[in-house]
């Protein structure tokens, strides 16, 4: 592989290390500080939760969700309010997940099967959501103390005997459990692939990259282990994320979604059914959002109508920051989960540094039109983009 | 006679990777009809856009000589500013604008304030004469059809005072009655002065109209040929294009046509999907046996693509009543699904609009329709799916670097045999192919029927519809005529003629 080919394959990589290494030496090496690595993935959880819901939206032609941020904001108004009036935690998560996936179904219904244009259905819904959750608040913060909803989304991981001391050391055994795993899974795989005959990547490569990644995990979990250890916010990230991989990449379901974006009239008359592609897209978009409104609403500590204002915006930015399409049709989970990272450290790098608010928003949207222009420009060759 | 309006000298164009115009050379002599033929890839588009300055001077080498001097167009507009106009395959006319918004656009009559509307719809029309359009310049581009289009596209052409016109594959989207139109309208430009350059893979169309020919193979010339009096050998033709005699052009087949039935179709109408009281289908009665290839003749706009799509799990249009049978098996197919799992597959006319995927791989294309069979619990075996897109690569002989390699990179002979390879792998039991050879040059549409006869002998239907009268007759063992969304005639290939086809179809004339 030579280098031309090296830097297309992983620009976003690429990007990240460098963005990562600049602030890590703009900040002093403030950023890698166990605090600070723990905080980068906390304060974006709801960016990489929904990021992933959006990726399916976007996949299906570019469309985008503008509601998420609303249904934030419902979804944590109904969980403080239900909390609020005495409602047990274990009651209210399932509830709100459930009015949640209404909110998907509805708007899943309208632009899946009546062909309601995504971006105006969603932006009716941004309004309608919007004014319901301060409605149900009642144009107030309503606070939630109930331990056990904050123990089920913000606390720590704490093994009796393990983490007893300063160093939590259940976080760097986690991950040295998960980087075993990794190589023992390659492994197999690969083992797998050659009894049948399958061609096999070099395993200088495919090794080298596992062990790159088993460093980054070491490295982080011995960080964080000295900070509080795992967050169980972390692991509802982890899991969502492993989910939305499995779909995109592994499932049958998950290929119509590119398939649908890629030529819709084809996938339709391959016999995809189209319509449920939509509503599932958008349908999983409102459960995820109704997820990171809990998670929102754990980590605040309280609920306002402010609550989520612009998180769509994230969401998308981290997609396409991450490499989905404009037009639809390509983009995968791990690309977007570094673009949701990337926005992440500049936001946290720069807060910091202790940039002005105005200057963030600035990078951030070039940053953005940046990652747009890449892609219009690399999809000349395949014709979508003029 | 010496006169060459256009001389390429040398022309050498690479891209990454390929070189794609290898020492090209093109004399082009005033006042004639001078034809481009190639196999796809050959590089005849390219030069062309080499010629137009789609492809700036700087980025080939070689010489352009145009009426005596040294040309370096560095974009259309230069080339056009010198009267060579350009009108390519895919039109590019904006279908929501009127007639004459589209043959100005760009080069807008500019009155006091802003357009001047009269004077741009007067000139229009004055233009649409000279084609022998009768429209209103008013007509929005998407209400007429795509033989006036392309009338549209010559008038804009003309009034741009064109000198030198190229016509990338003119009739390729025509039925033989609009071809033949065009290509007389040139002939009668041609006396008036005008030269033109036309790519077409349609010999019989070249060895109609053009006066020379210049074959272009693998990215160099291979020679010029004269056709001073229109009777060249099709034979001939493609000697030079693949570079060996052909001995036939349609592969020989052992019949084998069984007497059971593959499917049926029984009193089938069709409604317009958005006119609803139009009729578009009207009681058609069909049948096609195992082991047989049925051709579907007809006009453009017969109905026959509508009659497939509707079979086809009512993929098109609404209030669709009639009987089908497949296997000996009454079915009722809801759904494109439906259809799949009944055995019959539909391979569309249209491969980049309504068959592939262009930004995806070949693996992913062939399995699309069909991807239960590589999934097990609804996961995909990737491993499995490229074993077998492989598999079809082999088979098909599709020209490619391996099965990741995007479709979209691919010539359009390739891409269909991706298409096809993609409808084979649903394994069907009746396989209708619409247009197969649309767009594709000889030497691969010999590889897409011997593989349309390999399907056959093994027991299975296929309904072939074609615009390509002599390719329904060197393919098929019988023949259904279509016109105006009604059978009007069935006939034996063996007693089948041009001329009796041409015949059936405007005695049925309304």
């Amino acid at each position: 592989m030579n280098v031309k080919v090296f830097i297309r394959k992983y620009t976003m990589i690429i990007a990240l290390v460098v963005v990562f290494v600049l602030f890590a030496i703009l900040t002093g090496g403030r950023l890698l500080v166990p605090q600070n690595l723990s905080n980068l993935l906390l304060q974006n959880a709801y960016v990489l939760i929904m990021a992933c819901g959006m990726l399916m939206c976007i996949l299906t032609g570019g469309n985008v969700d503008l509601s998420v941020g609303s249904t934030v904001c419902l979804v944590g108004a109904v969980a403080a309010q239900l909390m609020a009036a005495g409602i047990h935690p274990l009651i209210a998560i399932p509830l709100c997940i459930v009015i949640a996936a209404v909110i998907g179904i509805w708007q899943g219904f309208w632009i899946g099967y009546i062909h309601v244009p995504p971006f105006i259905c969603t932006l009716a819904g941004m309004f309608l959501f919007r004014g319901l959750g301060r409605a149900i608040l009642g144009s107030k913060t309503v606070a939630i103390n109930d331990p056990t909803f904050l123990n089920i989304f913000a606390s720590y991981i704490n093994l009796p005997g393990i983490d007893d001391g300063e160093v939590k050391w259940s976080a760097f055994i986690a991950g040295c459990i998960v980087a075993v795993v990794l190589i023992i899974h390659k492994y197999v795989s690969r083992n797998a692939k050659m009894k049948k005959g399958y061609k096999l990547d070099s395993a200088v490569s495919e090794f080298g990259k596992i062990a790159i990644i088993d460093v980054l995990i070491l490295a982080y979990t011995w960080q964080i282990a000295h900070f509080r250890g795992i967050s169980v916010m972390a692991l509802w990230v982890v899991a969502v994320v492993l989910i939305y991989e499995f779909i995109t990449s592994k499932s049958a379901f998950g290929r119509y979604f590119y398939a649908v974006g890629g030529n819709e009239k084809a996938a339709k008359l391959s016999g995809i059914d189209t319509k449920k592609v939509y509503f599932a897209a958008y349908t999983s978009m409102s459960i995820l959002a109704g997820l990171s409104g809990l998670i929102i609403a754990a980590r605040i500590g309280s609920v306002n109508g402010d609550t989520g204002s612009s998180f769509e915006m994230d969401a998308i930015g981290a997609c396409f920051i991450g490499g989905a399409s404009a037009y639809g049709g390509s983009g995968n989970v791990v690309g977007i989960i570094v673009g949701a990272i990337l926005l992440g450290i500049i936001n946290q790098g720069m807060s910091i540094i202790g940039l002005d608010n105005n200057w963030q928003y600035m990078v951030k949207g070039a940053v953005l039109l940046i990652a747009v222009i890449f892609d219009v420009v690399s999809n000349r060759k395949t014709g979508k983009a003029g | 006679m010496s006169d060459y309006i256009l001389e390429m000298h040398n022309i050498v164009k690479e891209f990454p990777g390929v070189k794609a115009l290898d020492n090209v050379n093109l004399k082009v002599r005033r006042g004639e009809i001078h034809a481009l033929v190639g196999e796809n890839g050959a590089g005849k588009s390219t030069l062309m856009n080499i010629l137009s300055g789609t492809y700036p001077y700087g980025s080939y080498t070689g010489d352009i000589i145009y009426n005596g001097e040294t040309c370096k167009f560095t974009n259309l507009r230069d080339s056009e500013r010198k009267g060579i106009v350009i009108i390519h395959q895919e039109l590019a006319l904006i279908p929501e604008l009127s007639i004459g918004e589209n043959m100005f656009l760009c080069n807008e009559h500019k009155g006091k304030f802003g357009i001047d509307w009269d004077k741009t719809f007067n000139e229009a029309e004055k233009h649409m004469e000279q084609v022998g359009l009768k429209e209103d310049p008013r007509t929005l581009i998407k209400d007429i059809g795509t033989g006036k289009q392309q009338l549209v596209e010559i008038a804009k052409a003309l009034s741009k005072k064109v000198e030198l016109l190229i016509l990338d594959e003119p009739t390729s989207s025509l039925n033989e009655k609009d071809s033949k139109m065009l290509l007389d309208l040139l002939m009668s430009f041609k006396k008036q002065g005008m030269t033109s350059i036309i790519i077409s893979h349609k010999l019989n169309e070249i060895s109609y109209c053009a006066d020379n020919m210049t074959i272009i193979r693998d990215g160099t010339t291979v020679e010029t040929i004269s056709n001073e009096n229109h009777d060249i050998d099709e034979d001939r033709i493609i000697k030079g294009m693949v570079g060996r005699e052909m001995s036939a052009r349609y592969p020989e087949r052992e019949r084998h046509i069984s007497n059971e039935i593959g499917m049926e179709v029984k009193n089938w109408n069709v409604y317009h999907p958005i006119y609803t009281e139009k009729k578009v289908v009207d009681n058609v009665s069909f049948n096609v046996k195992r082991g047989e290839i049925v051709g579907f003749s007809g006009l453009q706009g017969a109905g026959r693509t509508e009659l497939a799509m509707s079979v086809f799990g009512k993929a098109y249009g609404t209030g669709i009543k009639g009987e089908l049978t497949i296997n000996g098996k009454s079915v009722t197919l809801k759904s494109v699904n439906d259809a799949i799992d009944a055995g019959l597959a539909y391979v569309t006319e249209d491969r980049k609009g309504n068959g592939l995927i262009l930004s995806e791989s070949i693996a992913k294309n062939t399995t699309m329709a069909d991807l239960k069979k590589i999934c097990k619990n609804g996961i995909i075996n990737v491993d499995e799916e490229n074993k077998a897109a492989e598999e079809y690569k082999e088979k098909m002989h599709t020209k490619a670097k391996n099965v990741s390699q995007n479709v979209g990179d691919l010539s359009g002979g390739n891409q269909q045999k991706v298409l096809l390879a993609k409808w084979m792998f649903t394994d069907p039991d009746v396989l209708i192919v619409d247009e197969p050879t649309r767009g594709v040059d000889v030497g691969a549409k010999y590889e897409i029927y011997c593989i349309m006869n390999d399907i056959v002998s093994q027991g299975k239907s296929i309904v072939m519809i074609s615009s390509e009268m002599p390719e329904l007759l060197g393919m098929c063992d019988r023949i259904y005529v279509m016109n105006e969304g009604r059978i009007v005639a069935e006939m034996s290939a063996s007693e089948a003629t041009q001329e009796k086809i041409m015949a059936e179809i405007l005695k049925s004339d309304k």
